[in-house]
């Protein structure tokens, strides 16, 4: 399709998306619009359906109602979208290959020439600060390198999207804080965030808006500041005060 | 009928001294029971992927038969192939009966839905843990399967490995359609089944003491693999 990398994929609506596992009802008529810019968290308790929320917009999930709709195109997934997003998993699954092999494997899916590979991912690894790492078997990698080298893989395919899922929920302090430097600067170059966290502070340091979740449900979706200056939501207050919030 | 000890003797001597008539039936069993494994890896490998991650109606009637085809009994196999290639059999034409590529057929038939079995479980394990994330990167099932294959290498190397301790410890199939004939289609197994009922128990105990020392070295190197692929795996 020419042309067609013109047209962004943002902003990413979700029209009443509904999902539903039996008779729970884990989604329920959720609407937002995400725009490009600043990261947007998705905050919530547990359960409240931040990763499922994620898996649906990044498209590994259909929704039992609704549409997601990318960029004003009609509703739905093509190969073109789907190509110009990205999502990092809470436990990342890297390739039982090379740090370096993980990152071409990943471009060679996205169709990006052979001969384009290993520039790409030798950028891409200096980019991360993984350069030594990059003939490394991926699989004994530590926890955070691990993290980084699938943000690395990601940021690889330079998309417009990424949902990062719960990035750094099992990694100690001082991982946590080189994977939010690296998310800072993927976001720095262009691409969009959104990410769950559990990690209130974490919230604070990286969000530009926050969609709050609770049940399923979005209570509010507003920019970062005054989400937790001021929440709009009794949910949202009882949640940052750190009480437990049932729906 | 000589004693134990004397036939043990024997046999040492003639794998100690690699006896010409031993090391040919040893090298024609492993050059069928390799080729045969070859082929049927080439078609069980991804037709195991493909039956883990490939969704069609009947999926599930096929990983019965492939399953339970694992314990085809190999005289039947034997008797199948001999009769496909039997003179007045459907593929009489070729005069493959009572060669060496009538036995690479059977021991094919006979390891080919071991190696197809076994990959489908394992490849399907992976796919567990792989689906979210080769979905995301937009990697359909026919790109899957051979990411899944080579990630799955240290497991599959062992299922093969199985599958050549089947093949070359099998011996319905092969007498069948080989028919045991010296310098031609005598491998270890038929020799041993031959060697025995004539009584020269010292070339029979020595093709013996080989094959078992194959099968110890086939496990030590699965058991060998498993272990690194287990550290390399992480």
């Amino acid at each position: 399709m020419p042309g067609a990398r013109a047209e962004s994929i943002l902003p990413l609506e979700l029209r009443g998306v509904s999902f539903q596992a039996g008779r729970q009802i884990l989604l329920r008529k959720l609407t937002a619009t995400l725009s490009a810019g600043a990261p947007t968290v998705v905050l919530g308790p547990n359960g409240a359906g931040k990763s499922l929320l994620l898996r649906i917009a990044h498209g590994l999930l259909a929704p039992t109602r609704g549409d997601v709709c990318y960029g004003g195109r009609p509703p739905g997934l093509t190969a073109d979208v789907r190509r110009r997003q990205a999502m990092v998993f809470e436990r990342p699954v890297l390739l039982r290959r090379t740090a370096a092999r993980n990152i071409s494997y990943a471009l060679s899916v996205a169709g990006v020439p052979r001969s384009e590979r290993p520039g790409r991912v030798a950028d891409v690894l200096a980019r991360t600060g993984l350069k030594a790492l990059a003939d490394r078997n991926a699989r004994v990698l530590s926890a955070g390198e691990k993290q980084r080298l699938a943000l690395a893989r990601a940021w690889a395919l330079v998309p417009e999207l990424l949902f990062l899922d719960e990035p750094t929920a099992a990694l100690d302090p001082s991982a946590t804080a080189a994977i939010e430097l690296l998310i800072g600067a993927i976001s720095a170059a262009g691409t969009k965030i959104v990410m769950t966290t559990h990690d209130l502070g974490q919230a604070r340091r990286l969000a530009g808006e926050v969609v709050f979740l609770n049940g399923g449900a979005l209570v509010e979706q507003s920019p970062a500041e005054r989400f937790f200056a001021e929440p709009q939501s009794e949910a949202a207050r009882a949640f940052l005060k750190g009480e437990l919030v049932w729906d | 009928m000589q004693s134990l000890g004397d036939a043990f003797r024997a046999a040492f001597g003639l794998v100690v001294s690699l006896d010409p008539d031993l090391i040919e039936i040893v090298s024609l069993s492993l050059s069928v029971s390799g080729v045969s494994l070859l082929l049927a890896s080439l078609v069980g490998l991804p037709a195991g992927a493909g039956l883990a991650l490939v969704r069609f109606p009947g999926r599930r009637a096929a990983i019965v038969v492939v399953n339970a085809a694992m314990g085809l009994p190999p005289v039947v196999v034997g008797l199948l192939v001999y009769l496909l290639l039997s003179r007045s059999g459907p593929l009489g034409e070729l005069g493959w009966l009572f060669t060496a590529r009538a036995m690479v057929i059977a021991q094919f038939l006979l390891i080919t839905p071991i190696v197809a079995a076994l990959s489908r479980q394992v490849v399907e394990d992976l796919w567990v843990e792989y689906a979210d994330q080769l979905s995301s990167l937009g990697a359909g099932p026919l790109r899957a399967i051979p990411t899944l294959l080579w990630d799955a290498r240290f497991s599959l190397l062992t299922t093969v490995l199985a599958g050549f301790g089947r093949a070359i410890g099998e011996v319905g199939a092969v007498i069948i359609v080989g028919g045991n004939i010296a310098h031609a289609t005598r491998v270890m197994t038929t020799a041993i089944t031959l060697e025995t009922r004539k009584g020269d128990l010292a070339l029979a105990l020595g093709l013996g003491l080989v094959l078992l020392t194959l099968s110890l070295g086939i496990n030590a190197l699965a058991a060998g693999v498993r272990e690194f692929g287990a550290r390399w795996e992480g």
